[in-house]
């Protein structure tokens, strides 16, 4: 029996496709892979393209470790999964800048000793990229609000909250 | 967790066919509630996911003093919209009082409509008891570590809360929910279309399987409307509601015409106060007036030991949101 006329009577009749081919844009790379359907974002990214600076850590959207864009916005990667992402541009923290050449919020985290242990900064830096482009970071008190999604276990909030009000202000927010 | 099947629908009659013939089918928008429950917590099976946001079912749609939110629309998208900001103020704050940036640019307004509870009892399937679950099994919450649960609408057989804000506002306002089935589509009242824990919390809506969201009919208070969301939680962002209200008012002079009251953290259904919205209506803006209000907004509560606080600081976030919106705090 050909697929074809398997489909035809009933998709039951055929093995389901547990996995996808799935184009992902990543950073500006197109990446093809096949991917089984459970697979997220996170665990592509981290496990089949290398790109281990995007963080899991609570790994069911409590911690914002493993915030990434996609097409500009910020979302949670670990609750995203790959197959939904055919075709869509996403950023994570090699994206933003690169030793070197670190992007001005990296610096800015860099002055300000925004971090301790460093495991929820990459999460950190992609969701303050956002949140000026986003326009919400006129005071500390919108900033907090707006980078609530985003723990950091070590307590490093005063230090984050005073680097992305730097680049605010150096920007002119 | 077993393997599934990933279907990216492009056509919304087929997504809905699809799901309606193969009980094993669900349909996956946002997937903060459905990839979490699946993939994380293990306690939702499906052997097929219907992927629907690609769906046209985006964006808002102002038909006269309507706002018409397509069921694909973000949490962070409608809190940006023109029409809400101006019109439904109420909204808009329940909206960013809700979850991270990251999780409302993901969320869908029909997804957070159909959120599950966050009993940490049902979405723990190690946990036996749930009638949530396994209807018959009991109710672990009732003598378990119960804070983040119901008290109205309540019983021990189960007290799991529905979480959402934003449907606080939209129970208030008398939100529609527009459906799409293979027979057809209808309209339902937001208000009709949950149902309250009873006898049966397994049946959390009346949808059938395979119907689908397509919109939310929003009406839009009058211009001279005050209103507003009052949220109090455990921290202070990122959190979900211990007690919730939402409030719209329409003054003339120095009585109330109307009143619109819902509560939030407090139903396993949001929850419309009408009695306390009766009992505003004529009366003259007062702490008093308020207070009589909220005694009838939590009724007959069903408490446990860990929730019986609830019952004091509903009334009084109630209480405090009527005195913030109507300007009458004596």
């Amino acid at each position: 029996m050909s697929r074809a006329s398997s489909e035809a009577r009933g998709a039951r009749t055929s093995p389901p496709r547990t996995s996808t081919d799935v184009s992902l844009h990543v950073n500006g790379n197109a990446e093809s892979l096949r991917l089984d359907n459970r697979v997220t974002l996170l665990d592509a990214l981290r496990d089949q393209l290398g790109l281990t600076g995007t963080k899991k850590g609570c790994d069911q959207g409590a911690c914002g470790a493993c915030t990434v864009l996609i097409d500009g916005r910020r979302v949670l990667s670990c609750l995203t999964l790959a197959a939904q992402c055919e075709g869509r541009e996403v950023t994570t923290i090699e994206g933003v800048g690169v030793e070197g050449a670190l992007h001005p919020v990296q610096e800015a985290f860099v002055r300000h000793d925004a971090f301790q242990c460093g495991y929820c900064t990459p999460g950190q830096v992609i969701s303050a990229i956002s949140l000026l482009e986003e326009g919400r970071a006129t005071s500390d008190e919108e900033i907090r609000e707006f980078m609530s999604g985003n723990l950091c276990r070590c307590g490093a909030y005063p230090n984050i909250v005073a680097a992305i009000r730097e680049v605010a202000d150096q920007q002119g927010a | 967790m077993q393997p599934f099947e990933y279907v990216r629908a492009d056509d919304t009659a087929v997504a809905i066919a699809t799901v309606r013939d193969d009980p094993g089918a669900q349909f996956l928008a946002g997937g903060t509630t459905q990839v979490d429950l699946m993939l994380k917590d293990g306690v939702v099976t499906a052997d097929r996911l219907v992927d629907i946001t690609r769906l046209p079912l985006r964006g808002t749609d102002r038909d006269g003093d309507t706002l018409r939110v397509g069921a694909l629309t973000t949490m962070e998208e409608l809190a940006a919209d023109a029409t809400v900001r101006e019109r439904l103020p109420l909204v808009r704050e329940a909206l960013l009082a809700g979850a991270s940036t990251q999780l409302r640019n993901m969320a869908t307004i029909g997804g957070n409509l159909l959120q599950r509870t966050r009993c940490r009892y049902f979405r723990d399937p190690a946990v036996a008891a749930c009638n949530k679950r396994s209807p018959g099994s009991g109710c672990a919450a009732v003598s378990g570590a119960a804070r983040m649960h119901a008290i109205l609408g309540a019983s021990e057989r189960c007290i799991a809360l529905h979480a959402s804000d934003l449907c606080v506002p939209l129970v208030a306002l008398d939100a529609v929910v527009r459906i799409e089935g293979v027979d057809g589509a209808r309209a339902v009242p937001l208000t009709e279309l949950y149902v309250a824990a009873g006898e049966r919390p397994e049946a959390e809506n009346v949808l059938a399987h395979g119907e689908l969201i397509t919109a939310v009919d929003v009406p839009l208070l009058p211009a001279a409307a005050r209103s507003g969301y009052l949220k109090v939680r455990d921290r202070v962002s990122y959190e979900f509601a211990l007690t919730s209200a939402a409030v719209a008012l329409l003054l003339d002079d120095d009585r109330i015409v109307e009143a619109r009251v819902a509560l939030g953290g407090v139903g396993t259904v949001p929850w419309r106060a009408r009695e306390a919205e009766q009992l505003l209506a004529g009366a003259r803006p007062s702490t008093g007036a308020f207070r009589a209000a909220a005694e009838a907004a939590i009724r007959d509560p069903f408490t446990v030991p860990g929730t019986a606080f609830k019952v004091e600081l509903a009334k009084r976030t109630l209480v405090r949101i009527l005195q913030t919106v109507s300007g009458a705090s004596s």
